[in-house]
């Protein structure tokens, strides 16, 4: 194995708070997954919330010190050098983190300042590698390991992918993307695309795949978000989807509330599954629906699952 | 240009061409730059109007860029159903465009309602339904 692939193989987990409630079965299948692919996750200790969007726009610096004080027990207290965040919002505020204390003295002068009354040792940029999901398992993995460890796989089955818009942007906290062939894009991502691939799914081209979801309006403007949820499934269906395949927990659910809601407020209903990638790339692997918390998803695609024989 | 409760009837309507759904992009994308009190750019990026007018409109709210990839799509859809208009894909193309079209739409609309901007000043929903409550 490349000294590569080794430094991926066991990583540091920051699951973030929506994965211990809504996005349960994202953990779950992300677990799931780890395990059957021989990969090692040790959950961050004592990890605190990312600063999400709440924290951020009533103060960045402080959202700033949030996702530090994780990247810092991550790799001062438990020595790794790379961390996992498979929500697309912790993984966006962990990299945007690491960019305001490279580029941005007075943040690290904050970051400094909190860390010490907090009492633990300060993050500085550069100590610890933040990727997400998806990248750890084509870095650990790869598509020709991966390959090797499908059991029945996804069988045809027809995928868009959505990656949500907080994957890829802004890109300038992203300095590893766009660096040519094997690289991730942010302007049309590709790494779901390609996983899922090789798991045997059927993936359509589907032009929404980073379009905002609505995400950070859906209490303080439901409407919007709902119209822009079902622009999103229409798109999916339009393009011959049976599934979205989703890697974020505030998407995920958003889509699904808001394919009911949809339904119910504008009479548009869409038959379209929704189903985080690492619940199909496990029952991909050969794992059990309930393995991955297929039944947690309040999207139910188990008869389409049984109709298309998978897991 | 036409106003935003004309874009929407257009939208819920008949499938259009695929210049009058670019055209209807760069229409969305000029209510949300005159709201904030700018005079919509005439010049071409790469091209396209549309795309200047994007990155006009994400001068100064980097969050604007959430649409970045929508205006992109636009007309990445616009190239194949003009280049090749007689494409055995043609109608699934244009009903692509259609869709990516209200994307852009709801999300600026979405965007303008919430920050109070343009026809929806006095409308703006929160003030709105709370006025509707206390009439009621």
């Amino acid at each position: 194995m490349s000294d590569e692939r080794e430094k991926y193989k066991n990583v540091a987990y920051y699951p973030g708070c929506a994965l211990e409630g809504t996005g349960h079965a994202y953990n779950k299948s992300t677990k799931a997954i780890g395990k059957a692919l021989d990969l090692g996750l040790e959950e961050v200790k004592n990890w605190n919330c990312c600063g999400a969007m709440e924290v951020k726009n009533i103060d960045p610096k402080l959202q700033t010190y949030l996702s530090s004080r994780v990247m810092s027990i991550a790799s001062n207290e438990m020595d790794h050098d790379v961390v996992m965040a498979p929500c697309n919002g912790c993984y966006h505020n962990l990299k945007k983190a690491e960019y305001e204390l490279e580029n941005d003295q007075e943040a690290v002068e904050v970051v400094d300042q909190i860390s010490n009354k907090a009492g633990h040792e300060t993050y500085k940029a550069g100590e610890i590698e933040t990727i997400h999901a998806l990248d750890w398992i084509k870095k650990a993995v790869g598509e020709e390991e991966l390959e090797k460890k499908i059991k029945g796989g996804l069988k045809g089955l027809k995928v868009a992918n959505y990656y949500g818009c907080m994957y890829t942007r802004p890109r300038n906290i992203y300095p590893e993307k766009d660096q040519g062939e094997g690289s991730e894009s942010t302007l049309k991502p590709h790494y779901m695309d390609d996983l899922l691939a090789v798991a045997g799914a059927d993936n359509v081209e589907f032009p929404l795949k980073t379009a905002c979801c609505g995400g950070a309006h859906t209490l303080s403007d439901s409407d919007t978000s709902t119209k822009l949820v079902l622009n999103i499934l229409m798109a999916a269906e339009a393009s011959g989807a049976e599934v979205i395949a989703t890697e974020c927990p505030t998407c995920h659910t958003g889509l699904e509330m808001h394919q009911i809601r949809a339904e119910k407020m504008f009479g548009k209903k869409t038959n379209v599954k929704i189903v985080y990638f690492t619940q199909l790339l496990g029952m991909a692997l050969g794992l059990s629906k309930r393995k991955v918390g297929l039944q947690e998803n309040i999207s139910d695609s188990y008869a389409l699952m049984k109709e298309k024989g998978i897991a | 240009m036409m106003s935003v409760g004309e874009m929407a009837v257009k939208l819920d309507g008949e499938l259009m061409s695929a210049s009058d759904m670019l055209s209807l992009g760069e229409q969305t994308l000029e209510h949300w730059i005159t709201a904030r009190d700018l005079e919509p750019t005439d010049k071409n990026k790469e091209g396209f109007r549309l795309l200047a007018l994007h990155r006009q409109g994400a001068k100064g709210d980097p969050s604007f860029n959430a649409c970045r990839e929508t205006c992109r799509e636009l007309v990445y859809y616009y190239n194949l159903i003009t280049l090749d208009p007689e494409h055995v894909e043609t109608l699934q193309r244009l009903n692509m465009m259609k869709l990516i079209t209200s994307h852009l739409y709801y999300f600026i609309t979405g965007k303008m309602e919430q920050s109070q901007l343009g026809e929806f000043c006095c409308s703006s929903k929160p003030i709105r339904s709370k006025l509707d409550g206390q009439i009621n």
